[in-house]
Protein backbone atom coordinates (compact mmCIF):
# COMPACT_ATOMS: atom_id res chain seq x y z
CA UNK A 1 0.00 0.00 0.00
CA UNK A 2 2.78 2.44 0.68
CA UNK A 3 4.72 1.58 -2.24
CA UNK A 4 1.74 2.40 -4.24
CA UNK A 5 1.20 5.78 -2.91
CA UNK A 6 4.44 6.58 -3.02
CA UNK A 7 5.16 5.45 -6.90
CA UNK A 8 1.44 7.31 -7.61
CA UNK A 9 2.93 10.78 -6.08
CA UNK A 10 6.32 9.95 -7.53
CA UNK A 11 4.85 9.86 -11.06
CA UNK A 12 2.55 12.62 -10.77
CA UNK A 13 5.32 15.08 -9.49
CA UNK A 14 7.32 13.56 -13.30
CA UNK A 15 4.03 14.53 -14.61
CA UNK A 16 3.73 17.92 -13.33
CA UNK A 17 7.15 19.13 -14.76
CA UNK A 18 6.95 20.35 -17.91
CA UNK A 19 8.46 18.54 -21.46
CA UNK A 20 11.48 20.36 -22.77
CA UNK A 21 10.42 21.60 -25.61
CA UNK A 22 11.30 24.41 -27.42
CA UNK A 23 8.65 26.49 -27.25
CA UNK A 24 8.35 25.59 -23.62
CA UNK A 25 11.95 26.43 -23.10
CA UNK A 26 12.00 29.72 -25.07
CA UNK A 27 9.22 30.87 -23.02
CA UNK A 28 10.28 29.76 -19.40
CA UNK A 29 13.92 31.21 -20.34
CA UNK A 30 11.87 34.88 -21.30
CA UNK A 31 9.51 34.30 -18.36
CA UNK A 32 12.42 33.98 -15.58
CA UNK A 33 14.37 36.95 -17.00
CA UNK A 34 11.29 39.42 -17.46
CA UNK A 35 10.52 38.47 -13.69
CA UNK A 36 13.98 38.99 -12.60
CA UNK A 37 14.64 42.48 -14.73
CA UNK A 38 11.29 43.94 -13.39
CA UNK A 39 12.45 42.79 -9.36
CA UNK A 40 15.80 44.66 -10.33
CA UNK A 41 14.41 47.73 -11.66
CA UNK A 42 12.10 48.25 -8.68
CA UNK A 43 14.96 47.50 -6.08
CA UNK A 44 17.34 50.00 -7.99
CA UNK A 45 14.92 52.46 -7.96
CA UNK A 46 14.33 52.36 -4.36
CA UNK A 47 17.94 52.19 -3.35
CA UNK A 48 19.36 54.46 -5.89
CA UNK A 49 18.59 57.99 -3.63
CA UNK A 50 20.26 56.58 -0.58
CA UNK A 51 23.41 54.76 -2.49
CA UNK A 52 24.14 58.66 -4.03
CA UNK A 53 23.48 59.52 -0.60
CA UNK A 54 25.99 57.84 1.19
CA UNK A 55 28.51 58.12 -2.18
CA UNK A 56 28.03 61.80 -1.40
CA UNK A 57 28.18 61.77 2.22
CA UNK A 58 31.55 59.49 1.92
CA UNK A 59 32.97 62.44 -0.65
CA UNK A 60 32.43 65.80 1.44
CA UNK A 61 33.48 63.57 4.91
CA UNK A 62 37.05 63.43 2.71
CA UNK A 63 37.16 66.58 1.73
CA UNK A 64 36.29 67.84 5.55
CA UNK A 65 39.13 65.97 6.62
CA UNK A 66 41.82 67.41 4.66
CA UNK A 67 41.21 71.13 4.36
CA UNK A 68 40.81 74.09 6.95
CA UNK A 69 37.18 74.55 8.15
CA UNK A 70 35.18 76.28 4.77
CA UNK A 71 31.62 76.98 4.19
CA UNK A 72 30.55 76.82 1.06
CA UNK A 73 29.79 72.86 -0.69
CA UNK A 74 33.38 72.03 -2.17
CA UNK A 75 31.64 69.62 -4.75
CA UNK A 76 29.49 72.73 -6.48
CA UNK A 77 32.79 74.30 -7.73
CA UNK A 78 34.71 71.09 -8.47
CA UNK A 79 37.10 70.93 -11.59
CA UNK A 80 39.10 68.61 -13.38
CA UNK A 81 42.39 67.69 -15.25
CA UNK A 82 43.08 65.00 -17.05
CA UNK A 83 46.88 63.68 -16.57
CA UNK A 84 48.98 60.73 -17.26
CA UNK A 85 46.11 58.90 -18.65
CA UNK A 86 43.88 59.46 -15.46
CA UNK A 87 42.03 62.33 -14.15
CA UNK A 88 42.93 64.74 -10.78
CA UNK A 89 39.68 65.96 -9.04
CA UNK A 90 39.97 69.40 -7.46
CA UNK A 91 37.29 70.35 -4.52
CA UNK A 92 38.09 74.22 -3.94
CA UNK A 93 37.21 74.76 -0.25
CA UNK A 94 35.76 78.73 0.63
CA UNK A 95 35.12 80.39 3.61
CA UNK A 96 33.54 83.69 3.47
CA UNK A 97 34.14 83.78 -0.39
CA UNK A 98 37.70 83.20 0.05
CA UNK A 99 40.00 80.19 -0.98
CA UNK A 100 41.30 78.45 1.96
CA UNK A 101 42.08 75.27 0.48
CA UNK A 102 42.11 72.40 -2.44
CA UNK A 103 41.03 69.48 -2.04
CA UNK A 104 42.49 67.03 -4.91
CA UNK A 105 41.47 63.62 -5.19
CA UNK A 106 44.72 61.96 -6.37
CA UNK A 107 45.79 58.68 -7.68
CA UNK A 108 49.34 56.72 -8.65
CA UNK A 109 49.54 53.07 -10.81
CA UNK A 110 52.63 52.13 -8.68
CA UNK A 111 51.59 50.97 -5.43
CA UNK A 112 52.53 47.69 -4.40
CA UNK A 113 49.40 46.18 -5.18
CA UNK A 114 48.35 48.44 -8.45
CA UNK A 115 46.19 52.06 -8.10
CA UNK A 116 46.01 54.10 -4.92
CA UNK A 117 43.75 56.84 -4.83
CA UNK A 118 43.85 59.86 -2.35
CA UNK A 119 42.48 63.30 -1.44
CA UNK A 120 45.26 65.51 -0.55
CA UNK A 121 44.38 68.87 1.04
CA UNK A 122 46.44 71.98 -0.02
CA UNK A 123 46.45 75.39 1.12
CA UNK A 124 46.21 78.34 -1.31
CA UNK A 125 50.22 78.68 -1.58
CA UNK A 126 50.92 74.77 -2.03
CA UNK A 127 51.30 73.46 1.24
CA UNK A 128 49.93 70.28 2.27
CA UNK A 129 47.32 70.17 4.90
CA UNK A 130 46.56 66.79 5.52
CA UNK A 131 46.00 63.54 3.55
CA UNK A 132 43.44 61.02 3.23
CA UNK A 133 43.58 57.51 1.69
CA UNK A 134 40.42 57.11 -0.25
CA UNK A 135 41.18 53.32 -2.09
CA UNK A 136 44.16 51.09 -1.80
CA UNK A 137 45.24 47.54 -1.91
CA UNK A 138 48.13 47.34 -0.23
CA UNK A 139 49.72 44.41 1.63
CA UNK A 140 47.61 44.36 5.63
CA UNK A 141 50.13 44.85 8.30
CA UNK A 142 52.77 46.83 5.92
CA UNK A 143 51.59 49.19 3.40
CA UNK A 144 48.15 49.96 4.35
CA UNK A 145 50.05 51.94 6.99
CA UNK A 146 49.62 55.16 4.98
CA UNK A 147 46.30 55.09 5.67
CA UNK A 148 45.23 56.91 9.12
CA UNK A 149 43.18 54.26 10.57
CA UNK A 150 46.32 51.74 10.91
CA UNK A 151 49.50 53.97 11.55
CA UNK A 152 50.15 58.00 11.55
CA UNK A 153 52.81 57.37 9.44
CA UNK A 154 51.26 60.02 7.01
CA UNK A 155 51.06 62.76 9.22
CA UNK A 156 54.73 64.17 8.30
CA UNK A 157 53.44 65.30 5.23
CA UNK A 158 51.12 67.89 7.43
CA UNK A 159 52.25 71.44 7.23
CA UNK A 160 54.74 71.06 4.70
CA UNK A 161 55.94 72.65 1.81
CA UNK A 162 56.60 70.42 -1.38
CA UNK A 163 58.70 73.32 -2.65
CA UNK A 164 61.14 72.85 -0.04
CA UNK A 165 60.58 69.21 1.53
CA UNK A 166 61.09 66.70 -1.46
CA UNK A 167 58.47 64.28 -1.72
CA UNK A 168 60.69 61.18 -2.24
CA UNK A 169 61.97 58.42 0.59
CA UNK A 170 65.17 59.16 2.67
CA UNK A 171 66.46 56.41 0.21
CA UNK A 172 65.85 58.13 -2.93
CA UNK A 173 67.43 60.90 -1.13
CA UNK A 174 64.10 63.35 -0.27
CA UNK A 175 62.92 63.70 2.73
CA UNK A 176 59.97 61.30 3.53
CA UNK A 177 60.58 58.47 6.06
CA UNK A 178 59.53 55.13 4.17
CA UNK A 179 57.05 52.91 6.21
CA UNK A 180 59.34 50.01 7.36
CA UNK A 181 59.51 47.31 4.86
CA UNK A 182 57.29 48.98 2.30
CA UNK A 183 59.22 51.06 0.84
CA UNK A 184 57.35 50.72 -2.49
CA UNK A 185 54.24 51.81 -1.28
CA UNK A 186 55.94 55.07 0.42
CA UNK A 187 57.24 55.97 -3.02
CA UNK A 188 53.65 55.40 -5.17
CA UNK A 189 52.26 58.06 -2.01
CA UNK A 190 55.21 60.42 -2.14
CA UNK A 191 54.62 59.91 -6.60
CA UNK A 192 50.12 60.44 -6.23
CA UNK A 193 51.01 63.76 -3.96
CA UNK A 194 53.49 64.76 -5.72
CA UNK A 195 51.14 64.45 -8.98
CA UNK A 196 48.77 66.69 -7.21
CA UNK A 197 51.08 69.34 -6.04
CA UNK A 198 52.22 69.89 -9.49
CA UNK A 199 49.00 69.76 -10.88
CA UNK A 200 47.65 72.73 -8.57
CA UNK A 201 50.75 74.74 -9.06
CA UNK A 202 51.09 74.26 -13.00
CA UNK A 203 47.75 76.00 -13.49
CA UNK A 204 44.85 73.96 -11.07
CA UNK A 205 45.20 76.48 -8.99
CA UNK A 206 41.71 78.57 -9.23
CA UNK B 1 11.98 16.06 13.45
CA UNK B 2 12.63 15.65 9.71
CA UNK B 3 12.36 19.91 9.23
CA UNK B 4 14.82 20.32 12.14
CA UNK B 5 17.24 17.94 10.46
CA UNK B 6 16.93 19.76 7.25
CA UNK B 7 17.81 23.04 9.13
CA UNK B 8 20.55 21.69 11.51
CA UNK B 9 22.34 19.57 9.05
CA UNK B 10 24.13 22.85 7.80
CA UNK B 11 25.89 23.38 11.15
CA UNK B 12 27.93 20.01 11.78
CA UNK B 13 27.11 17.03 9.58
CA UNK B 14 27.11 18.61 6.28
CA UNK B 15 28.46 22.31 6.94
CA UNK B 16 29.23 24.05 3.45
CA UNK B 17 32.67 25.13 4.47
CA UNK B 18 33.83 22.27 7.20
CA UNK B 19 32.66 19.58 5.79
CA UNK B 20 31.38 19.82 1.82
CA UNK B 21 34.80 22.19 1.24
CA UNK B 22 32.28 24.24 -1.00
CA UNK B 23 33.09 27.96 -1.85
CA UNK B 24 36.31 28.34 -1.34
CA UNK B 25 36.82 31.84 -2.97
CA UNK B 26 34.93 33.77 -0.53
CA UNK B 27 35.76 32.19 2.73
CA UNK B 28 39.73 32.13 2.28
CA UNK B 29 38.85 35.85 0.70
CA UNK B 30 37.26 37.77 2.82
CA UNK B 31 37.98 35.73 6.13
CA UNK B 32 40.60 39.23 7.92
CA UNK B 33 38.42 40.07 10.41
CA UNK B 34 35.10 38.34 12.59
CA UNK B 35 32.79 41.72 10.86
CA UNK B 36 33.71 40.25 7.49
CA UNK B 37 32.87 36.94 8.12
CA UNK B 38 29.56 37.57 9.72
CA UNK B 39 28.15 40.19 6.93
CA UNK B 40 28.97 37.95 4.17
CA UNK B 41 28.15 35.03 5.95
CA UNK B 42 24.29 36.64 6.50
CA UNK B 43 24.26 37.92 2.63
CA UNK B 44 25.08 34.30 1.20
CA UNK B 45 22.28 33.12 3.86
CA UNK B 46 19.68 35.89 2.77
CA UNK B 47 20.99 34.87 -1.24
CA UNK B 48 20.23 30.68 -0.30
CA UNK B 49 16.67 31.07 1.59
CA UNK B 50 15.31 33.20 -1.40
CA UNK B 51 16.96 31.41 -4.21
CA UNK B 52 15.72 28.53 -2.19
CA UNK B 53 12.39 29.20 -2.35
CA UNK B 54 11.70 30.39 -5.28
CA UNK B 55 13.42 27.52 -7.17
CA UNK B 56 10.72 25.24 -4.90
CA UNK B 57 8.56 27.38 -5.77
CA UNK B 58 9.10 27.21 -9.45
CA UNK B 59 10.43 23.93 -9.56
CA UNK B 60 7.29 22.15 -11.45
CA UNK B 61 7.09 24.55 -14.10
CA UNK B 62 10.71 25.09 -15.36
CA UNK B 63 11.50 21.78 -17.95
CA UNK B 64 14.77 20.23 -17.12
CA UNK B 65 16.92 21.14 -20.15
CA UNK B 66 16.56 25.40 -18.91
CA UNK B 67 17.02 24.33 -15.22
CA UNK B 68 20.55 25.71 -14.32
CA UNK B 69 20.19 28.89 -16.50
CA UNK B 70 16.98 29.77 -14.53
CA UNK B 71 18.26 29.00 -11.44
CA UNK B 72 21.16 31.16 -12.21
CA UNK B 73 19.49 34.05 -13.66
CA UNK B 74 16.99 33.55 -10.31
CA UNK B 75 20.32 33.75 -7.94
CA UNK B 76 22.28 36.42 -9.37
CA UNK B 77 19.24 38.73 -9.14
CA UNK B 78 19.02 38.16 -5.31
CA UNK B 79 22.65 38.80 -5.74
CA UNK B 80 21.94 42.10 -7.64
CA UNK B 81 19.43 42.83 -4.87
CA UNK B 82 21.73 42.37 -1.59
CA UNK B 83 24.45 44.23 -3.51
CA UNK B 84 22.31 47.39 -4.16
CA UNK B 85 21.03 47.07 -0.72
CA UNK B 86 24.02 46.97 0.99
CA UNK B 87 25.89 49.81 -0.61
CA UNK B 88 22.48 51.97 0.26
CA UNK B 89 22.03 51.19 4.01
CA UNK B 90 25.43 49.40 4.97
CA UNK B 91 28.12 51.10 2.70
CA UNK B 92 30.71 50.54 5.70
CA UNK B 93 30.48 46.59 5.04
CA UNK B 94 30.42 47.21 1.63
CA UNK B 95 33.37 48.91 0.91
CA UNK B 96 34.99 46.25 3.01
CA UNK B 97 33.45 43.20 1.30
CA UNK B 98 33.13 44.84 -2.41
CA UNK B 99 34.66 42.44 -4.98
CA UNK B 100 33.28 39.53 -3.23
CA UNK B 101 29.57 39.96 -3.02
CA UNK B 102 28.86 40.05 -6.57
CA UNK B 103 30.98 36.96 -6.41
CA UNK B 104 27.94 35.31 -4.44
CA UNK B 105 26.55 34.38 -7.88
CA UNK B 106 29.60 31.64 -8.61
CA UNK B 107 29.39 30.33 -4.95
CA UNK B 108 29.18 26.47 -5.31
CA UNK B 109 26.70 26.47 -2.24
CA UNK B 110 24.25 28.26 -3.66
CA UNK B 111 23.55 26.69 -6.84
CA UNK B 112 24.27 23.15 -5.46
CA UNK B 113 21.52 23.84 -2.59
CA UNK B 114 19.19 25.17 -5.61
CA UNK B 115 20.12 22.01 -7.69
CA UNK B 116 20.36 19.05 -5.05
CA UNK B 117 18.00 19.85 -2.77
CA UNK B 118 15.43 22.60 -4.02
CA UNK B 119 14.34 21.45 -7.31
CA UNK B 120 13.45 18.19 -5.36
CA UNK B 121 11.89 19.37 -2.23
CA UNK B 122 8.79 21.28 -1.01
CA UNK B 123 8.90 25.08 0.08
CA UNK B 124 9.26 24.95 3.69
CA UNK B 125 12.15 22.05 3.74
CA UNK B 126 13.87 24.02 1.17
CA UNK B 127 13.91 27.34 3.13
CA UNK B 128 14.85 25.47 6.19
CA UNK B 129 18.28 23.77 4.40
CA UNK B 130 18.81 27.00 2.62
CA UNK B 131 18.94 28.65 6.22
CA UNK B 132 20.50 26.36 8.19
CA UNK B 133 22.99 26.23 5.42
CA UNK B 134 24.22 29.55 5.78
CA UNK B 135 24.30 30.17 9.20
CA UNK B 136 26.16 27.26 9.00
CA UNK B 137 28.58 29.25 6.38
CA UNK B 138 28.33 32.55 8.61
CA UNK B 139 29.17 30.79 11.14
CA UNK B 140 31.89 28.70 9.68
CA UNK B 141 33.07 32.36 8.23
CA UNK B 142 33.02 34.57 11.61
CA UNK B 143 35.17 31.77 13.29
CA UNK B 144 37.68 31.52 11.07
CA UNK B 145 37.07 35.71 10.56
CA UNK B 146 37.52 36.00 14.53
CA UNK B 147 40.43 33.23 14.08
CA UNK B 148 42.49 35.51 11.56
CA UNK B 149 41.41 38.81 13.53
CA UNK B 150 42.66 37.98 17.05
CA UNK B 151 45.49 36.29 15.45
CA UNK B 152 46.47 38.52 13.41
CA UNK B 153 45.58 41.78 14.60
CA UNK B 154 45.09 41.52 18.34
CA UNK B 155 41.13 42.46 18.48
CA UNK B 156 38.27 40.91 18.29
CA UNK B 157 34.89 41.92 16.44
CA UNK B 158 37.58 45.78 16.31
CA UNK B 159 37.82 45.68 19.85
CA UNK B 160 41.66 46.27 20.44
CA UNK B 161 42.75 44.47 23.32
CA UNK B 162 46.62 43.34 21.93
CA UNK B 163 48.51 46.58 21.62
CA UNK B 164 50.91 45.90 18.10
CA UNK B 165 50.59 44.05 14.98
CA UNK B 166 49.85 40.12 16.03
CA UNK B 167 51.09 37.41 13.75
CA UNK B 168 51.28 39.15 10.00
CA UNK B 169 50.92 36.09 8.44
CA UNK B 170 47.23 35.08 9.81
CA UNK B 171 45.75 38.65 7.76
CA UNK B 172 47.57 37.69 5.23
CA UNK B 173 46.80 34.49 2.21
CA UNK B 174 48.83 31.81 4.13
CA UNK B 175 47.28 32.22 7.50
CA UNK B 176 43.59 31.72 6.06
CA UNK B 177 44.54 28.21 4.61
CA UNK B 178 46.23 27.43 8.14
CA UNK B 179 43.33 28.48 10.32
CA UNK B 180 40.99 26.41 8.04
CA UNK B 181 43.01 23.36 7.77
CA UNK B 182 42.67 23.45 11.95
CA UNK B 183 38.84 23.92 12.02
CA UNK B 184 38.55 21.46 9.53
CA UNK B 185 40.43 18.99 11.70
CA UNK B 186 38.65 20.46 14.67
CA UNK B 187 34.90 19.81 13.12
CA UNK B 188 35.75 16.26 11.79
CA UNK B 189 36.87 15.37 15.56
CA UNK B 190 32.99 16.61 16.63
CA UNK B 191 31.33 14.70 14.12
CA UNK B 192 33.60 11.27 14.34
CA UNK B 193 32.69 11.75 17.86
CA UNK B 194 28.81 12.40 17.69
CA UNK B 195 28.28 9.91 14.71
Amino acid sequence: MLTLNLSVSERRLRMAKKESTFMSMVLTLLIVTLVASAALGYIYEITKGPIAASKLAKLNNAIKQVVPEYDTIPGDEVYKMGIDGDTLVFYPAKKDGELVGTAISTFTNKGFGGNIKLMVGLLPDGTINNISVLEHKETPGLGDKMSKKKSEWSIQFNGKNPSDFKLKVTKDGGDVDAITASTISSRAFCDAVERAHKAYMEGGKK
Amino acid sequence: MNQWKNFSKGFFKENPVLVLLLGMCPTLGVTTSAINGLGMGLATTFVLVMSNLVVSLVKSQIPDKVRIPSFIVIIASFVTMVELIMQAYVPALFDQLGLFIPLIVVNCIVLGRAEAFASKNNILSSALDGLGMGLGFAMALTILGGIRELLGNGSFFGFKFIQGDGMLVFVLAPGAFIALGYLIVLINKINKKTA
